[in-house]
C-alpha cells in the first residue's frame, strides 16, 4: 500500500483545497439552474409543439428534462479545460519540482485532476438534486423535475458508469495537460476543446436528439462516455445488454486514452524545457 | 484632448499591442467564432427533428439569434474593462490610479482593452444572418436596415449595461462575480430564441427586469414584418430598443453610486 500513498495524498490535498471555494460553487450553481431552466423550456416547446415527432423521438420529454438537470449537475466532469495548476506550473517553472518527485508523473497529475474534479462536483450535484429533484416537485412543478433513476439496477449501473465517466474525463484532461506542457500555453487548447466538449458529450443537447444517421458515430466517439452514456443508463434508455456495451465503450476509451497519454507524456517530458526559475 | 480623441488613442494602442502577435489574435478570433457557432448546432438539430415550433421556422429563429450575437459581440468588445473590473482593478487596488487621473473612470475602463477576438462572435452572427436572409428570401429595404441598426444599438447599450452592473457589484464583492454570467451569457442564450417559447416568469423577467426581449424579440418581429403572437401592439415593436438605453442610463447611475462608496483594498 505504501506505493499508493503519495497518490492518495495528492488526491485528498487537492480535494480539500477545492472544497474551500464555497462562493464559487454557489455562483456556479445559480448559473447552472438558469441554463438548466432555459434548456428545459426550449426542449418542452419543441416536444409539445410537434406531438408526432415527439412520439417518434428516441428519448421522451421527461427523459430529456432529467438529462438536462443531470448535465447541469455534472458540469464539473466536463473535460474542457486542462488543470490550471499545471498550466501555472508550466509558466512559472514549478513543473520541474514535479519532475524531481520519485513518483510516476502521469499518475500524480491524474489523481490531482480527479481530486480537482470531484471536489467541484460534489457540492454542485448535491445542490442541483435539492433544487431540481426536491424543490421543483414540492412547488408543484413535478413535470419539469429531475426524476429518480429508472430502476434499482439502472441506479447501480449508473453509479458504475458515472465513476468510469470521471475516469475517462480525467484521461481527456491529461491529454489537454500534455498539450499545455508541450506548447507552453493553455489558452489555445482550452478554446479549441470547449466547443468539441459541449457538443459531443451531450451537454448542449442529448446526443439522441441529433439526426438519426449520426447516432452510431455519436455513440462510439470518446466524449459520449463522459456524460451521454451514464445519463442514458440512468433513465433506462440504455438497459440490459446495451448498458454493458456502453460501459464497455467507456472502458475501451479509458484504456486507449490513458495508454496514449502515458506514451505521449513520456516523450514530452524527455525534452521538456523549463521556462521560469 | 477631448474624450473621443482619447478613446481613439486607447483604441489604437490596444490594436497595436494585439497585432504584435497577429497569429495569436487570428487564432483567438477563429476560436471564438467556433465556440459561439455551436449554439446554432443545437437549434438546427432540434428543428431537424421536430420541425417548426409554435409557428416559428428555423430562418426566423436564426434572425433572433443573429441580432443577439451581433449586439453582444460589440458590447463585449467595448466593455472589457468592466468585465475584468473586480479581479483586475478592485482586488489589486489599480482602480485608485484611475481615480487619480483627470478623466472619468468609466471612460478609462472603456479604453482599457479592446479584444480583437470578439469579432469571432460578430462574424459568426453575421454569417447566420446572411444564411437566414437566404432561407426566408428576406428583402432588406432601407427601412429594415435602419431598424436593424437601431436594434443593434439598443442591444449594445443593454449588454454594456450588464457588464457595468457586474462591475458595480465588484465594489462590494471585490472579486468579479461568476453569478452575473447567468445574466450576461445566460441572457444571450435565452434571448436567442423567441420568448413566446418560455414560461411566463421568464418572459416577465426578459421584458421588464432585464429587458432583453426589447432589444431582440420585439424589434426583430418588426424587421420581419410579423406581429407579436403574445399580443404586444405593432406600434410598440420598433420603439422597444429604447429600453436598452434606459437600462444603460440606470446602470450608469448605479455605477456612479458605486464609485462614491468605493474604498480601496490597499496596495
Amino acid at each position: 500500500m505504501d506505493a499508493l500513498r503519495p497518490y492518495a495524498a495528492a488526491f485528498s490535498s487537492r480535494f480539500l483545497l477545492m472544497m474551500q471555494y464555497r462562493a464559487a460553487a454557489l455562483a456556479g450553481f445559480f448559473t447552472q439552474c438558469w441554463f438548466g431552466a432555459v434548456h428545459v423550456m426550449v426542449l418542452a416547446a419543441f416536444y409539445l409543439g410537434a406531438p408526432e415527432a415527439a412520439a417518434a423521438s428516441p428519448i421522451s420529454l421527461s427523459q430529456a428534462v432529467t438529462y438536462t438537470w443531470l448535465a447541469q449537475g455534472l458540469l464539473a466532469v466536463m473535460p474542457w479545460v486542462g488543470d490550471p495548476e499545471i498550466a501555472d506550473g508550466v509558466r512559472t517553472g514549478a513543473i520541474s519540482y514535479d519532475r524531481l518527485r520519485p513518483v510516476d508523473p502521469y499518475a500524480l497529475w491524474y489523481v490531482r485532476a480527479a481530486g480537482w474534479m470531484t471536489a467541484r462536483l460534489a457540492p454542485r450535484v448535491a445542490l442541483m438534486i435539492l433544487a431540481a429533484g426536491i424543490v421543483l416537485p414540492l412547488i408543484g412543478q413535478g413535470q419539469w423535475a429531475w426524476r429518480p433513476p429508472a430502476s434499482l439496477s439502472a441506479a447501480l449501473l449508473f453509479a458504475l458508469s458515472e465513476a468510469l465517466a470521471i475516469a475517462l474525463a480525467c484521461a481527456i484532461i491529461m491529454l489537454i495537460n500534455i498539450v499545455v506542457v508541450a506548447t507552453l500555453n493553455a489558452r489555445g487548447v482550452n478554446i479549441l476543446m470547449q466547443p468539441l466538449v459541449i457538443v459531443f458529450t451531450g451537454n448542449l443537447l442529448p446526443l439522441a436528439l441529433y439526426p438519426d444517421n449520426l447516432r452510431t458515430f455519436l455513440f462510439v466517439q470518446p466524449f459520449a462516455g463522459t456524460l451521454d452514456i451514464p445519463n442514458r443508463i440512468y433513465f433506462g434508455a440504455l438497459a440490459g445488454q446495451m448498458a454493458w456495451v456502453g460501459i464497455g465503450l467507456q472502458l475501451f476509451w479509458i484504456t486507449t486514452l490513458v495508454t496514449l497519454g502515458r506514451w505521449w507524456l513520456g516523450r514530452v517530458m524527455a525534452r521538456l524545457e523549463v521556462q521560469g526559475g | 484632448m477631448n474624450a473621443l480623441a482619447l478613446l481613439g488613442r486607447y483604441f489604437a494602442a490596444s490594436m497595436r499591442s494585439q497585432m504584435q502577435y497577429p497569429a495569436s489574435a487570428l487564432m483567438l478570433t477563429v476560436g471564438q467564432l467556433a465556440s459561439t457557432a455551436i449554439e446554432i448546432v443545437s437549434i438546427w438539430a432540434l428543428f431537424d427533428r421536430f420541425g417548426a415550433i409554435k409557428g416559428w421556422e428555423l430562418g426566423e429563429v436564426m434572425f433572433f439569434y443573429a441580432f443577439v450575437g451581433v449586439s453582444f459581440a460589440f458590447a463585449d468588445f467595448l466593455t472589457r474593462g468592466f468585465d475584468v473590473f473586480g479581479s483586475d482593478f478592485v482586488r489589486t487596488g489599480a482602480f485608485d490610479r484611475l481615480l487619480l487621473r483627470p478623466r472619468s473612470a468609466a471612460l478609462q475602463l472603456v479604453g482599457h482593452d479592446f479584444r480583437i477576438s470578439r469579432f469571432g462572435r460578430f462574424f459568426q452572427a453575421a454569417i447566420v444572418l446572411a444564411v437566414a436572409t437566404q432561407m426566408l428570401h428576406f428583402v432588406w429595404t432601407p427601412q429594415a436596415i435602419a431598424l436593424a441598426l437601431w436594434t443593434v444599438a439598443g442591444g449594445v447599450a443593454l449588454f454594456s449595461a450588464l457588464f457595468v452592473l457586474q462591475a458595480v457589484l465588484a465594489f462590494w464583492t471585490v472579486e468579479s462575480l461568476e453569478a452575473v454570467n447567468a445574466l450576461t451569457y445566460g441572457g444571450v442564450y435565452a434571448g436567442q430564441l423567441p420568448i413566446s417559447l418560455y414560461a411566463r416568469w421568464l418572459r416577465t423577467f426578459l421584458i421588464f427586469i432585464v429587458p432583453l426581449a426589447c432589444v431582440a424579440y420585439f424589434p426583430v418581429l418588426a424587421i420581419l414584418g410579423r406581429s407579436d403572437p403574445l399580443g404586444a401592439p405593432d406600434e410598440f415593436l420598433p420603439v422597444a430598443p429604447l429600453a436598452g438605453f434606459i437600462f444603460l442610463g440606470l446602470s450608469l447611475l448605479a455605477w456612479r453610486f458605486g464609485v462614491s462608496k468605493y474604498t480601496s483594498t490597499g496596495s
